[in-house]
C-alpha cells in the first residue's frame, strides 16, 4: 500500500506532480482552496500510484511525502 | 630597540602579520603594489594565503568570504582599485564583517597619476559606497606610525564588526625609513560566535549567516539602529589626533599624512622667525576628532586656522564643521600630486598675519 | 508504512517564496538532499547570489552567505582558503552568473578552485521582473528584448558549461535539465558528484541547470517544462562537458 500526502497548505497549485505522474494518481482540486488561495494538487487514485516518486522530486515546493 | 630600513609597503605588509592576518587578497596597481608582492612571499611562512585576485572588486569579496569564515583578513590597492571595491565594502559594513583595507593613494581624478596625493579623502571618511555606513579611517605619517597603527586597526575591525581603512598617500609606501617592528609570532585573536567554521544542528554554536538584505523595512531598521549604535561607541571611543605645538599658537596648521610633515617642518621654521604657530594631525580621520580641532582652533591667541592639503579641500570641510565658525579657517591645496613645501606653508601664514 | 519521500533536514522549514512551477525549488530540494546524504552537513557553507535565489540563506540549514550580485564564487574563494577541510557551494542564476559575475566565475574555474557552483539557467532574469539574460535565447521576448532578441543588436546566448569546460581548472561540468523526471534524476545525480568532485580536491565543479520560469516566461508550469526540452534543450545541448 503507497500513501502519497499532499501538504496542502504548501502546495502552489502548479500542476507538475499531475503532468508527472505516469498513473494519473494526482489532479488539481476545482473546490477546496489552501491556505495561500492556490487550488492545490490532490489524491484522486491513491491505489494506482506505484510509489515511483515522480510527483515529489518534481515538486518545487517539497510538499509531497510518499509512505509505503 | 632594533630599528629596520623597510619600505613602507614592505612595514605594512610585515605589521598586519605580525598583528595576526593571515590572509591577504589583492591586484596590482602602483604605488602599492610591494604589499601584494611582500604578502605573496611572506604568508606562506607563516602558514597564511595569498592569493591575487581577478579585480580589486573580487578581492574585497574574498575579503567578505575570508573575514565571514572568521579569519583577520586584509586587502589593499590604490585610488581607482579602492573605487572599484566600494560596493564590497558597503556590504562588509552591513554584514558585519571585520576587515583591513589599504589605500596607497594617488593622483585622480580618473587613471591620475601614480604619485601621493590625498584625493580619496571623501571617499573613505564619508562612505564611499551606497547607503549610510562608516569605516574606521586611520590616516598614518610615517612607516613607524603606520606599522603601530596596524595591529590597532585589526583589533578595531574585530571589536566593532567593521572595515578599517588605512589611507595612506603614496608616499607613505613608496619611502623608506627606520622602523621598529614588534614581533608577534602567534597573536591572540578573539572568539568570534557569528562566523562560518561549519554548523551542527544539534551543538551550540548557531548557524552562521553572513548577509546584507534585509528586504523587510523593519529588519533593516534593527541593522541600522545596531551599526549607529556601534558609530556612537567608536565615535567616543576610538578617536585619535596629534596635537603639536599647538598652546598659545597664533595660528594653528590643519593637515594629515605626510601633509602634516610638511607642515611641522613649516612650524618650525615660522617658530625660528618667532611667530609661534602649532599644528593639528588627525588620525582617524573616521571618528574625526572634532573637539580636539576645536578647541585647539579657539584658543584665543589663534587669529586663523589654515587647512593644508593635497587636494582641492576635503579634509577642509571637516576642519570648518569642528572649528562650527568660532574661526576663521583657510586652505592652501590643490588637486593631484603637487606636495606643497615647508617654505610654502610658512610664506602663506606669513601673508595671512600681514591681512 | 516506511516514509519513502520526505524534506530533507538540510533544508530549513521555511516555505520557498518562489513562483509556482518554479525550477529553483526542485534544485534547493535536490542540493539539500546531497548534502545530507554525502554526511557533510556539519562542514559545508553555501554562498545564495543576487537574483530570485537571494533568500537561499533562509532555505538552506547550513552557513550561508549573501553575496553581492555575481561575486560568489569570490566569496566562496574567501572561505575556502579559510577553512580548506570544509565544503563550500555557490548556488548562482544566470544573470548572477552569466553576466555580471562572469569573471568571478571565469577566474574561480581557472584557479581550479575547490568550489562546487549549482548555476540556474532560466534564459531571463526573474527576481527583476523577466529582462533579457546572456542566456536569452535568440527571438525570446522580454521586458529588454520586447521584439525578441535579436542576434544583431545583442548577440546570441552564451553557453556556460562548453566556455567552462575549457579551463585546465575545472575539474567536473556537467548540463541537466528540470523538464522531466529522468532529467530531475539526472540532475540529482550530477549534483552529488560536484560535491563529491570537490570532497576529492579535484578542482572547480559546476552543474548548469535549465530550469522552468513560468511567470517571466509567460507560460503555464507544464508548458514551461515543455518549452525547455523544445527551445533551451536543442540549444543547450545536456550531458557531462567536462570530467577529470
Amino acid at each position: 500500500m503507497v500513501k502519497v500526502i499532499v501538504l496542502a497548505d504548501q502546495c502552489k497549485g502548479c500542476g507538475l506532480c499531475v503532468r508527472a505522474c505516469p498513473k494519473s494518481v494526482l489532479a488539481i482540486s476545482k473546490s477546496h482552496l489552501n491556505v495561500k488561495g492556490y487550488y492545490p494538487a490532490e489524491v484522486v487514485d491513491q491505489e494506482a500510484c506505484v510509489a515511483c516518486t515522480a510527483c515529489a522530486r518534481t515538486c518545487p515546493d517539497v510538499a509531497i511525502e510518499i509512505e509505503k | 630597540m632594533s630599528l629596520k630600513l623597510m619600505k613602507g609597503c614592505e612595514a605594512i605588509a610585515e605589521a598586519a602579520i605580525q598583528a595576526g592576518c593571515r590572509y591577504f587578497f589583492g591586484y596590482p596597481i602602483t604605488p602599492q603594489n610591494d604589499i601584494p608582492e611582500y604578502m605573496s612571499a611572506r604568508m606562506p611562512q607563516v602558514g597564511g594565503c595569498f592569493l591575487q585576485s581577478e579585480s580589486e572588486l573580487a578581492a574585497i569579496n574574498m575579503v567578505y568570504g575570508a573575514g565571514g569564515a572568521g579569519a583577520r583578513v586584509m586587502t589593499s590597492s590604490s585610488s581607482p582599485g579602492i573605487s572599484l571595491k566600494q560596493e564590497g565594502i558597503s556590504t562588509c559594513a552591513a554584514a558585519e564583517i571585520p576587515c583591513v583595507i589599504v589605500n596607497m593613494m594617488r593622483g585622480g581624478p580618473g587613471l591620475g597619476n601614480i604619485q601621493a596625493s590625498q584625493g580619496d579623502y571623501f571617499q573613505a571618511v564619508k562612505g564611499g559606497g551606497h547607503g549610510d555606513y562608516h569605516a574606521v579611517v586611520y590616516a598614518p605619517s610615517s612607516i613607524q606610525e603606520t606599522v603601530d597603527l596596524m595591529p590597532k586597526a585589526f583589533d578595531v575591525a574585530d571589536e566593532y564588526r567593521t572595515p578599517v581603512i588605512i589611507l595612506a598617500d603614496g608616499l607613505i609606501g613608496q619611502m623608506m625609513e627606520p622602523v621598529e617592528l614588534k614581533e608577534n609570532p602567534n597573536p591572540v585573536l578573539p572568539e568570534k560566535p557569528w562566523a562560518a567554521t561549519g554548523y551542527d544542528p544539534n551543538g551550540k554554536k548557531p548557524r552562521a549567516v553572513l548577509n546584507s538584505l534585509y528586504i523587510e523595512t523593519e529588519d533593516l531598521d534593527v541593522l541600522v539602529d545596531r551599526l549607529h549604535a556601534r558609530y556612537e561607541v567608536i565615535q567616543k571611543k576610538e578617536k585619535m589626533v596629534e596635537l603639536y605645538n599647538t598652546e598659545d599658537a597664533e595660528f594653528i596648521l590643519c593637515a594629515y599624512g605626510t601633509v602634516a610633515r610638511v607642515c611641522k617642518a613649516a612650524v618650525r621654521l615660522l617658530g625660528e622667525q618667532g611667530v609661534k604657530v602649532g599644528l593639528v594631525r588627525p588620525i582617524t580621520l573616521w571618528p574625526f576628532p572634532s573637539e580636539a580641532v576645536h578647541d585647539a582652533a579657539a584658543q584665543k591667541s589663534v587669529k586663523a586656522a589654515l587647512t593644508v592639503e593635497m587636494s582641492d579641500g576635503q579634509l577642509l570641510e571637516d576642519i570648518r564643521l569642528a572649528v562650527n565658525g568660532d574661526k576663521p579657517v583657510e586652505f592652501m591645496g590643490k588637486a593631484g600630486s603637487i606636495i606643497p613645501t615647508a617654505e610654502e606653508v610658512a610664506e602663506r601664514i606669513m601673508k595671512m598675519r600681514r591681512a | 508504512m516506511a516514509t519513502i519521500f520526505k524534506r530533507t533536514s538540510v533544508l530549513t522549514d521555511v516555505p520557498f517564496h518562489y513562483c509556482p512551477g518554479c525550477g529553483h525549488g526542485i534544485v534547493h530540494r535536490m542540493v539539500a538532499e546531497v548534502i545530507e546524504e554525502l554526511g557533510i552537513r556539519n562542514k559545508t557553507a553555501g554562498v545564495a547570489p543576487v537574483g530570485c535565489a537571494v533568500f537561499a540563506y533562509n532555505y538552506f540549514d547550513v552557513d550561508m552567505y549573501e553575496a553581492a550580485h555575481g561575486r560568489a564564487p569570490a566569496v566562496a574563494t574567501g572561505y575556502k582558503r579559510v577553512h580548506p577541510e570544509n565544503i563550500v557551494f555557490t548556488y548562482q542564476g544566470d544573470g548572477d552568473l552569466a553576466s555580471i559575475g562572469t569573471a568571478e566565475i571565469v577566474q574561480a574555474a581557472h584557479r581550479g578552485e575547490k568550489i562546487t557552483t549549482i548555476f540556474i539557467n532560466n534564459a531571463i532574469y526573474g527576481m527583476t521582473g523577466g529582462q533579457m539574460a546572456p542566456t536569452t535565447l535568440v527571438g525570446q521576448k522580454t521586458t529588454t528584448s520586447p521584439l525578441g532578441r535579436s542576434k544583431e543588436h545583442c548577440g546570441e546566448p552564451i553557453r556556460m558549461a562548453e566556455m567552462l569546460a575549457t579551463i585546465n581548472g575545472a575539474a567536473y561540468i556537467e548540463r541537466t535539465a528540470l523538464n522531466s523526471t529522468a532529467n530531475i534524476i539526472r540532475t540529482k545525480a550530477a549534483i552529488k558528484k560536484a560535491f563529491e568532485t570537490q570532497i576529492a580536491g579535484k578542482g572547480f565543479s559546476m552543474v548548469e541547470v535549465l530550469s522552468p520560469c513560468p511567470t517571466n516566461w509567460g507560460k503555464s508550469p507544464a508548458e514551461s517544462m515543455d518549452w525547455i526540452a523544445e527551445n533551451m534543450i536543442p540549444y543547450y545541448p545536456l550531458g557531462v562537458m567536462k570530467e577529470a
